[in-house]
């Protein structure tokens, strides 16, 4: 079968792309491999909110119409909202459509699935960037007494053994989950990195409302200073609850989880931990205190200071004086071992040879130069700081569809005459 | 009247610096040094290091001079005391490491440097060398660092400063983080 483009993935990204190309009359099909909102609907832990409010969760065409502007989705309610989209685009999606391969063709691409070929012009990629969790070397030398998980693996605390668990990184996922465990009776050591901290609510607004107001959310990919540091950022210290609770180190401290340094490496059986936990601390304070000052130097030059609760900041992240710098795994104390180390997408279905020397996709906001005709969307700070975020597909997926059709206006496909 | 800014010179090579980050994207082997010493006995616990040549960039290099250090144990050890102890130049090597960092990070912010100082404490329970005590590690078990920095910045400006300088720095990296070490007799 040919088509003018394929859209791999009916996530919100590869519907909103479908959404924009049904627009413009450009012929296409979206292939998925397993149900719409596959992720959303079989990697996700069972507690988990977006991160974002429900005023901000839109796609092109689709705005939240509950009574809970300020609430985070669970995770049924992403699917139900991503599911409506489907419908509403009417995208043409084959569902249940595993794509092996995408191979370059004479003009294009062609596209190897476990249910046939296509053939198309253009091919756009909106498989996901979280698909592979990143867990380091190191886990192959754990003892066999310790069970290894990954967030895709997690659903809920009580399927853990009984006893410690240590989960390694502090992101939004690592915060989260430690909280959840720790409060189920299972002791948790948070391991922690370089990290973002954050707040839910500043001066009585969602820290996304600040964000999206600034302009930070809409910065573009060629206006920010150092573009490659910007898309490896992790994600910021966030939950989404129905408190709108902020969650950090200090709360995490005061309800009983320990903190030790970056995961740094394993000796025999004995994890050991850097010593730099003061200094990762002080840089996401620091850092955070520049973002605020930012929101308030905004406040007040657009004369709208006067809306907002009082100006202040959070309270310094409290570093015990000696944090823990080993931990021996022999002893008994830790059951678990839980790494919320990150994600990286997964091309192994990519044949066509557009990736760098670590396997990351060489891209410009998006448009794959070295391979004309071959887009990306839903990948960290691709166009915009809010590119990875659902409200950040829609105008990534324009531009991209722009750029999608001018490409395929470009010349007349060979063989016709 | 026109106001002529003063350009920040704290005689760092910002510029060079960014251009070899920039660089290293392209040809990342590049980036792959080895540093060398050699350390020679004299007598007692007194020995001599040099250091003169190292590879980088795809090539050896050497030093203006070969830099020589004397290392030696204190008078309350019973040594004679000729030289810095070794953990006292490891002491030397963080503070030179994060100043040197002060230095690069502040002239990439523009900001103008008059006076870095820094002290650098390190405790260390020497049951642990002496084999006293097995539950007592041989090396520090708390390091400090104070700066007193004057410069053209805010107390904010200047915290960040010294924060960057640490998540930059090799040295901090190497005292904070394990380091696979092997030793070997020819």
């Amino acid at each position: 079968m040919h088509v003018d483009a394929v859209v791999i993935g009916a996530g919100h990204a590869g519907l909103a792309v479908s959404r924009l190309l049904t627009a413009r009359s450009i012929e296409h099909v979206v292939l998925e491999r397993g149900e719409v909102a596959q992720s959303w609907r079989t990697q996700r832990w069972d507690s988990l909110r977006l991160l974002t409010p429900n005023w901000l969760t839109r796609l092109p065409g689709l705005e939240y119409d509950g009574d809970d502007p300020d609430g985070f989705m669970t995770m049924p309610e992403v699917i139900d909202f991503i599911d409506r989209y489907a419908l509403l685009a009417d995208a043409p999606v084959r569902t249940n459509t595993r794509v092996a391969a995408l191979r370059p063709a004479d003009d294009g691409f062609r596209v190897e699935t476990d249910r046939g070929e296509w053939t198309c012009r253009t091919a756009v990629l909106a498989t996901g960037g979280f698909n592979l969790p990143r867990v380091p070397p190191l886990v192959a030398g754990l003892p066999n007494s310790i069970d290894s998980v990954t967030p895709y693996d997690y659903r809920r605390p009580s399927d853990l053994a009984e006893g410690g668990v240590l989960v390694v990184g502090a992101s939004a996922t690592g915060i989260q989950l430690a909280e959840e465990i720790h409060a189920s009776g299972r002791p948790v050591t948070l391991a922690v990195g370089e990290h973002v901290r954050m707040v839910r609510t500043y001066r009585g607004k969602d820290v996304q409302w600040w964000m999206l107001r600034t302009g930070r959310l809409d910065e573009r990919y060629d206006q920010v200073e150092d573009l490659a540091r910007a898309r490896r950022v992790p994600s910021p210290q966030l939950i989404g609850s129905p408190e709108r609770r902020t969650l950090d180190l200090n709360g995490l401290a005061d309800q009983g989880v320990r903190l030790a340094g970056r995961l740094a490496g394993a000796s025999g059986s004995t994890l050991q931990f850097s010593g730099s936990l003061r200094n990762k601390c002080q840089l996401a304070d620091l850092k955070l205190g520049r973002l605020l000052d930012e929101f308030d130097e905004w406040a007040r030059q657009a004369g709208c200071n006067g809306e907002f609760g009082p100006a202040h900041r959070p309270e310094p992240t409290r570093v015990e004086d000696s944090p823990l710098l080993t931990l021996d795994l022999s002893r008994g104390e830790i059951k678990t071992v839980l790494w919320a180390t990150g994600f990286d997408p997964d091309y192994s279905w990519l044949e066509v040879p557009v990736l760098d020397r670590k396997g990351r996709l060489r891209h410009q906001g998006g448009v794959v130069t070295d391979w004309p005709g071959m887009y990306r969307i839903g990948l960290n700070f691709l166009r915009r700081r809010k590119s990875s975020f659902i409200h950040g597909a829609g105008d990534d997926a324009r531009d991209l569809v722009d750029h999608l059709e001018s490409h395929l206006r470009r010349r007349v496909p060979a063989g016709v005459c | 009247m026109t106001v002529t800014a003063t350009p920040v010179a704290n005689g760092v090579n910002v510029e060079a610096l960014l251009g070899a980050r920039d660089a290293l994207g392209e040809t990342p082997e590049a980036g792959r040094f080895t540093w060398r010493a050699t350390n020679e006995w004299v007598h007692g616990t007194h020995s001599r290091s040099s250091v003169e040549g190292y590879f980088g960039l795809g090539e050896e290099h050497n030093h203006k001079a070969a830099y020589d250090f004397e290392a030696d144990h204190p008078l309350v050890f019973a040594a004679e005391d000729n030289a810095a102890t070794p953990v006292e130049i490891v002491l030397v090597g963080l503070a030179s490491c994060l100043t040197a960092g002060v230095a690069a990070v502040a002239q990439n912010r523009e900001i103008q440097l008059r006076s870095v100082k820094a002290t650098v404490e390190g405790d260390m329970d020497i049951a642990g060398i002496l084999g006293a005590d097995p539950d007592v590690r041989n090396g520090f078990s708390d390091i400090r660092v104070t700066y007193d920095i004057d410069a053209d910045g805010s107390p904010e400006d200047i915290e960040a400063l010294v924060a960057q300088s640490q998540k930059r720095s090799a040295v901090f990296d190497i005292v904070t983080n394990p380091t696979n070490v092997r030793v070997a007799v020819a």
